[in-house]
This record gives structure tokens, C-alpha cells and sequence, in this order.
């Protein structure tokens, strides 16, 4: 054995498109340990909730993170009408998981593309990204944003979509599903792309929950949780709903459940679009919330469960807001699937956890 | 390999309709909802202060005695909150970007005093 070496790694990296330093604990060509280090990108923004009130707040928490951001504008209002007893009328909560799901698609394919530029897969990327921009395209036409959508609002959404408008989501997400089913299949059938990750970084269906990992990143260790499966909002209505799992828990296995998540992601939003009830899209919200009034709620983001918690004071604006994130769940697994890997497969297991720093650090 | 089995979908985008626009010289045509910058028809605005009141950024000035309206384009995150809030419906949510600019500058409109027009 060698000698000990620290490198690190981040918080500037080709691989990182957010800023996270690793010191990697390096014999020979080995990683024995990884210690991480964040704290780079903290804005202070679960604080803000005491300067801005709790309508004006959602545009706060959208602005956590660019790629979550419809789910933390979701996951926030839907935490504060627990915490005043609105009920959201049927339609909002329609639109709003189709919204969801699709920024599930455009996380993951954003993912997808910066995976395949990893493994110098150019062309494959910009396919992605080609996809993706269709995706972006549908938000810029449904909400008049691109990545921000501000169209979440506490009570509801703020606007509609009509039947032409949903059977155009369904023919823009039938043309990508086309061209997807072939970039999905040269991805994981490729012998180069197997050969870089099948076996490597794996994680343990014992230690994944032990280190209470969330996400992809624990499904792909066969760990079947998924928030959706629980049928809050419009989910309860689908026919049916399954966690997509892997038991191989290697970076193989977490490329293959984040590429089927996809596929799942246009089932759910095309039976949505066709079950869609008609109705109202808000409901009037007045009132604060009452002192000492306690709510939470879940929601599965692209990076997995992400925790809200709010506390009212009486007045309209909220004595505390605090998330827990998908990415400060799966960091201590980070950690744990570096550790015996070689020192050129760094790259490809982070990749593969996808972190979100962001979010971690708010 | 894989450069091979995704050749078929590269080779095929030659026969396409280019899925970017050459920019500047193309310009992309906004949708009709979509979120460019604030406009105010001052002839209907009654200087209620709803807008500024409701503004999560804070880039909206009210002066009801200067008759004056005013918006930070810049510091404007287009959330809508004030549109939605207009009682009299004179602010709208134009598609057209604001224009980039070499220094940062405020939109200060005079709204007519519909008051002293009346009376005069």
C-alpha cells in the first residue's frame, strides 16, 4: 500500500455544474475516504420567510433552486395550505402535477445530457439538451416562463391550460418519447458506457437505508420509496403507480432508473391530461395563519423526498420555514459509494447521485 | 459505439428544420402569455398602491401625490402578483423581453389626475 494523499476535488470541476468540494483520501489510485465539504452557495434563504409574506415567500422558495424549482414553489404551498386548512380545488392539483412531472423530465434530462458529455458522449448531449428544450418550450407556452415558472400560487395556480393546449403537451411529449427510446437504448446498451459503470460505486439495499438514502439514487439500490406512490393530489388518481427499482445499486443501475423515470414521467402526465377534472384552478386564501400552528409535507422532487415544515405566528408572515432536501439526505451515501473506488470513477459516481447544492444549501 | 447507434438520429437531422434560431439575426416570436415586462395603462390606473403592496421584490413606487408610478424593470422578477391584484386591470403582462441596457434605470410614469381634469 501507499501512502496517503489528499486531492481534492471541487468546488470549480468540469463534472460539478454546482460548487461541492471533496477531499479525496487517495492510496495508490484508490479512494479510501472522501470527506465533503459545502457551503458555497448559501443564501440564507429560509430566512427570508421572516421579511416576506407567506404569498410573497413561494417566489423565495422557487428561487432555492433552478431545476426543483415548480417543486419547491409546490412543496411549500402545499405545506402552508395544510398549515391554514385551504382545500385546493381538483384542477389546480391536475395542473400542478403535470407541471411537476414535467420539470421531472427536463431534470432528468438535463441530467442525461451532462452524464453523456462525462463520458464523452458529445453528440448524446446535445440530443439531450435538444429534447429538453422542448420541455422548455412547453412552460414558456403553458406558464410564460422557462426554468421560474411562478405559477404555483397558495390556493391553487394562477393559470389554466385548455383541452387544445393538453392534447399539444401530449403530441410534443409523444415526439420526444421517440426520439428518448432510441438515446435511452444507446445509452445502456453501449459496451463503453457498461464497461465505466456496471459494478461500480455500489450501494447495498441494507446500507442505502441505513444511511436513509432518498431518490433514484436509493431506488436504483432497490429501495422501493417513492412520495408519489402515497396518491397525494392528483396522484391518487392514477391506475396504477409503481416505484421504478434496481437491485444492482451501481452507478449502472441508478443510469437506468433515472432514464425509465422519464418514460413514467409522460405516462403519468398524458393520463392526467386525460382524466383532467373541469373546475376552478384557485381558491380564494385569506386569513393568516394561526400562532404556533404547525404543518409538514413530503414531496418527491427529481432528486428524490424533499421535507417542508412551517410554523405560523398569527401574522401573515411565517415564524420559520424549513426543508429538508433530497441532496443533504444522499450525501452521506456520496460518501460511503466513493469510498474503494478507483480515483477515475470520482466523476462518474457523483454524476450518477446527481447532487443538487442548491437545494443542500439554500 | 455509441457514436455509431446514435449516428441514424444525427445523420436524419440534416433533413430537418433546425431546432435552434440563428440569434440575433432570427428572433424567437414570444408567446402571447408569455412573462416579457410590466406595462401600465396610466390613463386607468387610480394610484391604489395594490401593485406595490403585493410586489415580493419591492420594485414598485406608488406616489399618489405626484401622481407618479413607478417600476424597477431590473429588479422585477415577473411574478404577476401585481397584474393578478389590479382592480382596474390597467396593469398588464406585455411578451416583449425588456431590452437589455448599459446601466440600470426605473419606468416613472404620470398618471393623469382624473380629478383635477374634471374639475377644470
Amino acid at each position: 500500500m501507499g501512502k496517503a494523499t489528499i486531492i481534492p476535488f471541487g468546488p470549480q470541476h468540469p463534472v460539478l455544474p454546482e460548487p461541492l468540494h471533496l477531499d479525496l483520501v487517495v492510496e495508490d489510485e484508490t479512494v479510501i475516504d472522501c470527506i465533503p465539504q459545502i457551503g458555497f452557495v448559501h443564501r440564507g434563504l429560509e430566512k427570508l420567510v421572516e421579511t416576506r409574506d407567506y404569498n410573497q415567500f413561494i417566489y423565495v422558495a422557487e428561487r432555492i433552486c433552478g431545476i426543483c424549482a415548480m417543486g419547491h414553489s409546490l412543496g411549500y404551498a402545499e405545506t402552508v395550505e395544510e398549515l391554514m386548512g385551504v382545500e385546493v380545488p381538483r384542477r389546480a392539483e391536475y395542473l400542478r402535477v403535470i407541471w411537476h412531472e414535467l420539470s421531472r423530465i427536463h431534470s432528468h434530462l438535463l441530467w442525461l445530457g451532462l452524464a453523456a458529455d462525462a463520458f464523452g458522449f458529445e453528440s448524446m448531449f446535445m440530443h439531450c439538451w435538444r429534447l429538453r428544450e422542448r420541455v422548455l418550450d412547453i412552460f414558456e407556452k403553458t406558464t410564460g416562463g422557462r426554468v421560474i415558472l411562478s405559477v404555483v400560487s397558495v390556493g391553487g395556480v394562477v393559470r389554466d391550460m385548455d383541452r387544445a393546449t393538453l392534447t399539444w403537451i401530449c403530441d410534443v411529449l409523444d415526439g420526444i418519447k421517440s426520439d428518448y427510446d432510441a438515446i435511452v437504448k444507446t445509452l445502456l446498451t453501449d459496451t463503453s458506457i457498461k464497461n465505466r459503470t456496471v459494478g461500480v460505486g455500489a450501494i447495498s439495499r441494507e446500507k442505502a437505508i441505513e444511511l436513509s438514502m432518498v431518490g433514484p439514487f436509493a431506488r436504483a439500490s432497490d429501495v422501493a420509496y417513492d412520495v408519489r406512490m402515497f396518491g397525494r393530489g392528483a396522484y391518487g388518481d392514477l391506475a396504477d403507480f409503481q416505484p421504478i427499482v434496481d437491485a444492482q445499486g451501481d452507478c449502472y443501475a441508478r443510469v437506468k432508473v433515472r432514464c425509465l423515470e422519464v418514460v413514467q414521467s409522460i405516462e403519468i402526465i398524458k393520463e392526467l391530461a386525460s382524466k383532467i377534472p373541469e373546475g376552478d384552478i384557485a381558491v380564494k386564501v385569506k386569513g393568516s395563519p394561526v400562532a404556533g400552528a404547525q404543518a409538514s409535507s413530503v414531496l418527491e422532487q427529481p432528486r428524490g423526498e424533499c421535507y417542508y415544515y412551517a410554523r405560523g405566528n398569527g401574522s401573515k408572515y411565517l415564524e420559520r420555514m424549513r426543508m429538508r432536501t433530497p441532496t443533504s439526505q444522499n450525501l452521506a451515501g456520496m460518501t460511503v459509494a466513493l469510498k474503494g473506488c478507483d480515483l477515475a470513477d470520482v466523476n462518474m459516481i457523483i454524476l450518477t447521485i446527481d447532487p443538487c447544492i442548491s437545494c443542500t444549501e439554500r | 459505439m455509441g457514436s455509431f447507434k446514435l449516428g441514424g438520429m444525427t445523420f436524419g437531422s440534416l433533413f430537418k428544420k433546425p431546432e435552434t434560431l440563428l440569434y440575433p439575426a432570427q428572433v424567437k416570436t414570444p408567446y402571447p402569455h408569455q412573462k416579457g415586462h410590466i406595462a401600465n395603462k396610466v390613463d386607468e390606473c387610480i394610484l391604489c398602491g395594490m401593485c406595490a403592496r403585493v410586489c415580493p421584490c419591492h420594485c414598485i413606487t406608488v406616489d399618489k401625490k405626484a401622481h407618479t408610478w413607478e417600476i424597477d424593470p431590473f429588479s422585477c422578477i415577473l411574478c404577476g402578483s401585481c397584474v393578478r391584484s389590479c382592480p382596474t386591470t390597467c396593469l398588464l403582462m406585455e411578451p416583449a423581453s425588456t431590452a437589455v441596457a448599459a446601466r440600470k434605470h426605473v419606468i416613472d410614469l404620470v398618471v393623469p389626475d382624473k380629478k383635477a381634469a374634471s374639475e377644470a
